[in-house]
């Protein structure tokens, strides 16, 4: 009773603390975020605006498919596979789940060796991330020709409301199209990484300054926030 | 206002922020065509958003003819007056007064004023000029396109945005403009993340966030509104383009055209009024919050005397830039939703009048007993108080469902918004450009034909807009080609519309004179020095005037005081620039707070 009091208290202090340093790190001058460099700021607040985007699309269909006169075709029967003629609900949206949940996991590990400048670990695991993120979108696309093949079009489908296929090709072909723009920027970045330019500050191409490490963290940033919406698309989409 | 001097405790000494390295533009095409400076960059920013608003005028001179003058002009049609409508709308609002408040002001005011030598990144700044511009391109190609431009409405209400009745709806007007503004979009995020990060995290010594100047929390808050809102319309936008080309129903219920039903059905038009309004509402204080900031700014130097209650402006703006995007629905009280919706946005609606009210007295207050000085800017700076709180009263009229109903899509409504969000940041605008003119070219602007034109655009503005509610009132429905004989019409109030039209002319015509003055001052104009207005904020204090690349030389200034020390007792001169240390520890207005 008393332990858990005191636990209390210092965890009150230590929020009070924080919040205090956050006011102090508002008011400074300079920077707001203290230690937060540009680019980094710049990521994160790109994927709060990236956030409404998504957000829109996806309640944007929840009200299609809320509002729809016609009944709304049920999702574990649409994207189920029949593997050794057993069909099994979402099994293709399970391993592509599990599959980008797992880039996940090489991307954290690329950053950690990224911050002890081991170069060579970093690329590589930069390169599982892509080739993970890659297998994911070419699941993707199987999944589509799967869905197209059995005749579901943005503008009907055999089984139901003609939203389904809009909202599924617009939802998946967004997010797919993230992931596609990430897999692009995991290789350019781990080219970069291989080559040594951030141990040698080298410029730039296009922007003329000079990178550093803090490139894969960044790169990492956008690389879980793409994962977490698929979380959400997910949910929403399949599991509902 | 805390007075944190340098060095004490207030202070977070920042751990060594690395300095930019510098783009140096090598070519005449890299220093001014594919430039990454934020001021040429600005520069590129404001010509093209003022040439967009110069077409965007003559368009409005065209819709006031046929409303003037109806079958007069045989040229404009039902489909051409639809047309101009909707490209008047569009362009105006973020063609013109979203690129022209924070790509044109913000990318020049931003870095100077914080005190940084450039924007964060920019070469994503320069991208994002170079899209805009691509957006310009393809909206302005609508013209001539086949078809012509949509004629949709500048709100794109589906399902008639892409039905064949509609002007360009079953041809490449509304794809062109559904294009243009996602490439808008795409464009204004490059440039929204640069001005919001340059202002967190790229501050001189000493430039805490409570020292900017207002004009910088503005824009700040108004890129930062639209980095959020702007994603509505980005998904609304690909969502009607799908529904045009892919033949989806998002927004499409079932449909019968011409006697023939339509191949699509189970969509929701509301959805997209909401998505829309999402973004448009917001949109209305991304356009007037960089005005409010610049405002502020303007009558404090003007006036020469500090802003009332600094501390509340900057609350204020970012209470109304808050509720701003819980308000979204007023604009939506006839549309058929669920009439539950109309209280509780009615109740936001009115609430956001409360921050408001608390800047116009704000304003008022830091002009009593001012020394105030009636030049250029600060003429238009009173008339924005003047117009802004007109528009904003009719606003309280509109944002009650139940006066609403009767108001809504008639001309009060015309009245009201071109009041409010039309004419006010306009104002602005020229104010601001009366007063920064001399900082980016050197010169003033002829004072002449500064007062000429200020008068005749403030009265003129009055003369047009004023009878309007009148005609709203009598229930003269908008974007009506010919309203011609209803028994509810009196005669009156077509000679109120020819009236309106002439007055329209003559306001419109006057804008030359300001382009010719824009023109003609910058060989003609008096040399201006480095600080004309004796102003003290951050871009005033530049070793030189226009400020070269890098902006400060060899030294970024250190900053010691907030933005508004006019008239300090005891000092040596009626203001005290913010890069001044001195004896004179600013009070700054503590407790006026």
């Amino acid at each position: 009773m008393t332990e858990q009091a005191v636990t209390d208290t210092t965890h009150r202090y230590s929020e009070a603390a924080g919040l205090r340093s956050i006011a102090a790190d508002f008011s400074s001058d300079r920077q707001a975020f203290r230690n937060v460099s540009w680019g980094k700021a710049m990521m994160w607040i790109f994927l709060l605006s990236d956030t409404f985007v998504f957000s829109c699309f996806l309640i944007s269909y929840m009200t299609a498919r809320m509002s729809t006169t016609v009944a709304w075709p049920n999702p574990s029967e649409v994207f189920a596979l029949t593997i050794g003629a057993t069909s099994l609900p979402l099994i293709l949206i399970a391993i592509m789940t599990f599959v980008l949940i797992s880039s996940s996991g090489t991307m954290a590990m690329a950053v950690n060796f990224a911050y002890r400048r081991d170069r060579r670990k970093t690329a590589v695991l930069m390169l599982v991330t892509a080739l993970l993120g890659a297998t994911f979108v070419g699941m993707q696309a199987f999944e589509w020709t799967k869905l197209i093949h059995e005749g579901v079009r943005p503008w009907s489908n055999p089984w139901g409301a003609a939203q389904f296929g809009s909202s599924f090709f617009m939802i998946t072909g967004f997010h797919g199209t993230h992931v596609s723009i990430g897999v692009i920027f995991l290789l350019i970045v781990a080219r970069k990484v291989w080559r040594g330019d951030y141990d040698q500050e080298r410029k730039g191409f296009f922007t003329s300054r000079r990178g550093n490490y803090e490139a894969v963290e960044i790169m990492g940033l956008y690389w879980h926030f793409v994962d977490l919406v698929w979380v959400f698309i997910f949910a929403f989409f399949y599991l509902w | 206002m805390v007075d944190v001097p340098l060095g004490s405790a207030g202070v977070v000494t920042a751990p060594d922020v690395e300095d930019v390295e510098l783009y140096h533009p090598h070519s005449w095409v890299t220093k001014y065509v594919f430039s990454q400076d934020a001021k040429v960059i600005a520069i590129q920013y404001a010509f093209v958003a003022l040439s967009v608003g110069l077409i965007a005028l003559v368009l409005s001179w065209l819709m006031r003819l046929q409303l003037g003058f109806p079958g007069v002009f045989s040229f404009i049609d039902a489909n051409a007056y639809y047309q101009f409508v909707t490209m008047h709308g569009m362009m105006m609002v973020v063609y013109v007064l979203t690129a022209l408040f924070l790509g044109g002001f913000g990318n020049y005011l931003i870095p100077l004023m914080v005190g940084a030598r450039d924007m964060v990144f920019p070469y994503v700044n320069m991208l994002s000029f170079w899209i805009y511009f691509l957006a310009v391109f393809i909206l302005v190609a609508s013209f001539f396109a086949p078809g012509g431009p949509t004629g949709a409405g500048w709100t794109l209400y589906p399902p008639q945005a892409i039905t064949s009745g509609t002007p360009g709806g079953q041809e490449w007007g509304i794809i062109l403009m559904l294009v243009s503004l996602m490439v808008f979009i795409i464009g204004f995020t490059m440039g929204g993340l640069n001005y919001v990060v340059t202002v967190l995290q790229a501050r001189a010594r000493g430039m805490t966030l409570m020292r900017m100047p207002l004009t910088v929390w503005g824009i700040f808050t108004a890129s930062f509104m639209a980095l959020l809102a702007f994603p509505a319309l980005f998904v609304g936008a690909v969502m009607m383009l799908f529904d045009r080309m892919l033949g989806t129903s998002f927004f499409m219920p079932a449909m019968v055209e011409m006697g023939q039903p339509l191949d699509r059905n189970g969509g929701s038009p509301l959805l997209f009024q909401h998505l829309f309004w999402f973004f448009g509402h917001p949109e209305v204080y991304i356009v007037a919050l960089p005005a409010f900031g610049i405002v502020s700014d303007l009558i404090s130097t003007h006036a020469r005397r500090n802003i009332f209650g600094y501390r509340m402006m900057v609350w204020a703006l970012l209470a109304i830039g808050a509720l701003s995007f819980v308000v979204w629905a007023h604009h939506m009280y006839v549309s058929g939703m669920n009439p539950y919706f109309g209280f509780f946005f009615a109740t936001t609606t009115l609430i956001i009048a409360i921050p408001t009210a608390i800047k116009v007295y704000n304003w008022i207050l830091t002009l009593w007993r001012g020394d105030i000085h009636l030049t250029v800017p600060m003429l238009f700076a009173l008339a924005f108080i003047v117009t802004f709180v007109n528009g904003g009263l009719t606003g309280l009229f509109l944002g009650n469902v139940v006066v609403d109903v009767p108001l809504s899509d008639t001309m009060f409504v015309v009245a009201h918004f071109h009041m409010v969000m039309g004419v006010a940041p306009i104002l602005v605008i020229f104010g601001a450009i009366y007063h920064w003119y001399p900082k980016v070219t050197g010169r003033m602007l002829n004072d002449g034909l500064g007062k000429l034109h200020f008068w005749v655009t403030f009265l003129g503005a009055y003369a047009i807009f004023f009878p309007m509610h009148y005609l709203g009132l009598m229930g003269i429905p908008r974007r009506y080609h010919d309203i011609g004989d209803m028994a509810f019409v009196p005669p009156s109030a077509h000679t109120l519309n020819a009236f309106i039209t002439i007055v329209a002319l003559i306001v419109g015509a006057t804008q030359l004179a300001f382009v010719f003055n824009l023109f003609w001052s910058l060989r003609h104009g008096r040399e201006a020095g480095g600080n004309p207005w004796r102003a003290t904020t951050l871009e005033w204090q530049t070793p030189e005037t226009p400020p070269p690349h890098g902006n400060w030389g060899r030294d970024v200034p250190v900053v010691y005081r907030w933005a508004y020390d006019y008239s300090v007792p005891g000092a040596d001169q009626d203001f005290l620039p913010q890069n001044q240390p001195g004896p004179t520890r600013a009070t700054t207005g503590a407790g006026h707070g």
